[in-house]
C-alpha cells in the first residue's frame, strides 16, 4: 500500500467553530495523507473532530486554514457550486442515520446521484439495478426506506454511494445504528469495496470492530491527529 | 426532469393532512377573491350594460324630484335626438317587501324601441303594446316567482299611493351576457291615469327621460342643449350619458366597493402567507435531507427547483379546483342573492388572474425557505438527521 500514489493529501489543516462569543478549536495544523486504494479508519472520543475531518475531506465543510488535495483537485479552493460539481463525481457517502429519502424507492434512491451525470433513463436504471444486486438487494429495488430494514437501508445507502464510482468512499459510523449482525454485513460490503474493487474508503467509528476492519487505524484528540 | 417532477410531487403530498389543508386554503382564497371581483362586476353591470347612444335626463335636485310630462316635445326638438322615452320608478311591492325587483312605468313603444337588448319575440311586443294593464318581465324575474305571459301579478305602490293589476304580456331575454333580465316594466299611461284619480297634483310627471341619439360624439353637446331649454325653470334638468348616470348610483357606494376591492387583494396576501408557511415548515423539517442531496452534488439551483416546485405544486392545484369551483360557487351566490345583483356573472378572464396570481404566490412562498435550504451548511443540515 505504501508505494502507492496518496489519494488525499492534506496540510496544516484547521477548523474552528464559534459557539456564542466562544471560538472553539476542532483541528489544529493536521497533515496527513491516504494512499489511493487504503481503507483507513479515524477513531477518537465523541468531540475529537473525527467527523468534522472527514466533512472537510469530503467537501462539505470549509477549513480555516490548509489545504486538501483529493486525486489531485485542491478542494479548498474550489467554490461552493464547483465543490456541489466535484462531489458528486468523486465521493461516496455513508452516514450513520443511511439518510435515504422516504418518498422514494430503493432503486430511486441509488438513481438520485445519476441525475447529475449525463446518463439516460435507461442507463441510470442498468447503473442502479447493477450495484443494487451487488449489494444484494435486487430484489428490493422497489421497496420503500420505511420497509426496509436498517441493514438493508444501510445496503441502499451504499449502492448510491458507488453507483457514480467514486474516487473516495466516506463514511461517518456507518455501523452506528445496526445491531451486530447488520453491522458485520455492512463492513465486509465495505471491505469488499476496497479489497476487490480497489476503492479509498475513509471511515469515522467510535467501534474498535468497526475499525479493526480498517488497514490503517489513525485516532483524533482534541483536534490533534496521532 | 421526470425525476425531478415525480420527486417534487410525491414530497408535495408528503404530509396530506398539511398540503390538503394548504391547498383548501388556497381554493377558498381563491373562490373567496373570485366572489368578491363578481360582486364589484355585478356593481358595474349596469354601466357596462349601459348605451353610449343613450342619454338620461332627470330633475337638477335630484331623481326624486320628477320632471313635466310637456318637456317630451322640447326634447324632442333637439337636433340630434332621434327618440325619446320616459318613465318613472314605481317602486311597487309584489305580496311581501321581501319580494323586491325593480320596476317601472314607461313609455312601451319609445322604450323598447331604445332598449333593444330586452329580446321579445315578435307576437308577445304587440300583446304588450295593445294591452294598457300590460306588463313585461325579465325572463330570471318570472322564473323566480313561476310567471309566464297570461298571469295576473299584483304590485303594491310605496311612492304612489295605488295598487296596479298587470296581465304578464311578455318575456324578455337579455341580448347580451350583462343585460339585467330580472326587471319588470309597464306602461307609463296607465300609472298616470290610476294617480289622476287619487292625486291629479302628481300626474302627466315622468321621473326621466331617456334620449336615443344619433352619434355618442354628440352627446355633450346634446345634454348641454337640452339642460339649456330647461334653465331657470321650476324643474331645472340634468343630462348625461347613461353611463355616468349609473356611475354616480355606484359613486354613492364607491367606499364600500374600495373596501371589497382591497379585501380582495388581502386574500391573495393572505394565501402567500399560507403558502409561505406550510413551504417554511416543509424546508424546515426536511432541512437534512436538503443536506443529503447538497452532498450528493445536488447544486443550489436545483434544490431551489425542488422546492419552488414544491410549492408550485400546491398553490396550483389548489388554483385548480378553485377555478372548478368558482362556477358553482357563483351560482350558488347568485341563487341566494340574485335579488340584489341581477347580472352576476364570472369573468372568464378572472382564471388568467387566478393563474398568475398562484404562479406568483408559489413562487413567493418558495423564496425565503430555498433561500433557507440552500444557505444552511451541510454539515449542520446533516446533525439535523437522526
Amino acid at each position: 500500500m505504501e508505494s502507492k500514489e496518496p489519494i488525499v493529501q492534506i496540510r496544516d489543516l484547521s477548523k474552528s467553530y464559534r459557539r456564542g462569543s466562544q471560538q472553539i478549536k476542532v483541528l489544529e495544523d493536521i497533515s496527513f495523507e491516504i494512499a489511493e486504494g487504503e481503507f483507513l479508519a479515524l477513531m477518537g472520543p465523541s468531540g475529537s473532530g473525527k467527523t468534522t475531518l472527514l466533512n472537510l475531506i469530503a467537501g462539505i465543510d470549509k477549513s480555516d486554514k490548509g489545504g486538501i488535495v483529493v486525486g489531485g483537485v485542491q478542494i479548498t479552493s474550489l467554490s461552493e457550486n464547483e465543490l456541489a460539481r466535484w462531489r458528486a463525481l468523486n465521493v461516496g457517502f455513508i452516514f450513520q442515520f443511511y439518510n435515504l429519502i422516504p418518498v422514494l424507492t430503493a432503486i430511486e434512491n441509488v438513481e438520485l446521484p445519476l441525475l447529475l451525470t449525463g446518463l439516460s433513463k435507461s442507463e441510470r436504471t442498468e447503473h442502479a439495478m447493477a450495484v443494487l444486486d451487488l449489494v444484494g438487494l435486487s430484489d428490493r429495488t422497489e421497496h420503500y426506506p420505511g420497509q426496509l430494514s436498517g441493514g438493508q437501508q444501510q445496503r441502499v445507502a451504499i449502492a448510491r454511494a458507488i453507483v457514480t464510482d467514486p474516487v473516495i468512499l466516506v463514511a461517518d459510523e456507518p455501523t452506528g445504528d445496526l445491531d451486530r449482525v447488520s453491522a458485520q454485513e455492512v463492513l465486509s460490503m465495505m471491505e469488499n469495496l476496497n479489497t476487490q474493487l480497489g476503492k479509498t474508503v475513509i471511515m469515522v467509528t467510535h467501534d474498535p470492530r468497526a475499525a479493526s476492519t480498517a488497514h490503517i487505524v489513525r485516532t483524533l484528540e482534541k483536534g490533534i491527529l496521532t | 426532469m421526470i425525476f425531478a417532477l415525480k420527486l417534487i410531487f410525491k414530497n408535495a403530498f408528503r404530509h396530506k393532512t398539511r398540503t390538503l389543508l394548504t391547498i383548501s386554503s388556497v381554493v377558498i382564497a381563491l373562490v373567496a377573491f373570485g366572489l368578491l371581483r363578481t360582486v364589484v362586476s355585478a356593481w358595474y353591470a349596469g354601466v357596462a350594460a349601459s348605451s353610449a347612444t343613450r342619454l338620461v335626463t332627470r330633475n337638477s335636485i335630484s331623481l326624486t324630484f320628477p320632471l313635466p310630462l310637456a318637456y317630451k316635445d322640447k326634447i324632442k326638438q333637439v337636433k340630434g335626438v332621434t327618440v325619446v322615452s320616459w318613465g318613472s320608478w314605481f317602486g311597487g311591492i309584489y305580496i311581501n317587501e321581501k319580494n323586491f325587483f325593480a320596476n317601472f312605468a314607461v313609455d312601451p313603444g319609445s322604450y323598447l324601441k331604445l332598449y333593444p337588448e330586452y329580446v321579445i319575440t315578435p307576437e308577445q311586443k304587440t300583446a304588450f303594446l295593445n294591452d294598457r294593464r300590460g306588463a313585461v318581465a325579465g325572463i330570471k324575474l318570472a322564473q323566480r316567482f313561476g310567471w309566464k305571459t297570461g298571469d295576473l301579478v299584483t304590485l303594491k305602490g310605496t311612492i304612489y299611493p295605488v295598487d296596479l293589476d298587470f296581465v304578464i304580456r311578455a318575456i324578455y331575454k337579455g341580448r347580451d351576457k350583462n343585460t339585467d333580465e330580472s326587471q319588470f316594466f309597464f306602461n307609463w299611461d296607465y300609472l298616470n291615469e290610476s294617480i289622476k284619480k287619487v292625486s291629479p297634483g302628481r300626474a302627466d310627471q315622468a321621473g326621466f327621460f331617456i334620449e336615443g341619439i344619433s352619434d355618442p360624439l354628440l352627446a355633450p353637446s346634446i345634454s348641454a342643449e337640452i339642460d339649456s331649454l330647461f334653465k331657470n325653470s321650476l324643474a331645472e334638468t340634468i343630462t348625461e350619458t347613461e353611463k355616468s348616470f349609473q356611475l354616480s348610483f355606484i359613486s354613492m357606494t364607491e367606499a364600500l366597493l374600495m373596501v371589497i376591492q382591497l379585501v380582495s387583494f388581502v386574500i391573495i396576501a393572505i394565501i402567500m402567507a399560507v403558502a409561505a408557511n406550510t413551504m417554511s415548515m416543509t424546508v424546515r423539517e426536511r432541512i437534512g435531507e436538503y443536506a443529503v442531496l447538497k452532498t450528493l452534488g445536488f447544486g443550489s439551483f436545483r434544490i431551489a427547483g425542488l422546492i419552488a416546485g414544491e410549492s408550485m405544486v400546491i398553490v396550483m392545484t389548489g388554483c385548480a379546483l378553485g377555478i372548478a369551483l368558482t362556477y358553482p360557487a357563483a351560482h350558488a351566490f347568485r341563487d341566494q342573492l340574485g335579488d340584489y345583483f341581477p347580472v352576476f356573472n364570472v369573468d372568464g378572464r378572472l382564471f388568467i388572474f387566478y393563474a398568475a396570481a398562484s404562479a406568483l404566490v408559489g413562487l413567493v412562498a418558495a423564496i425565503f425557505p430555498a433561500w433557507r435550504a440552500i444557505r444552511t451548511p451541510i454539515a449542520e443540515g446533516l446533525r439535523r438527521i437522526g
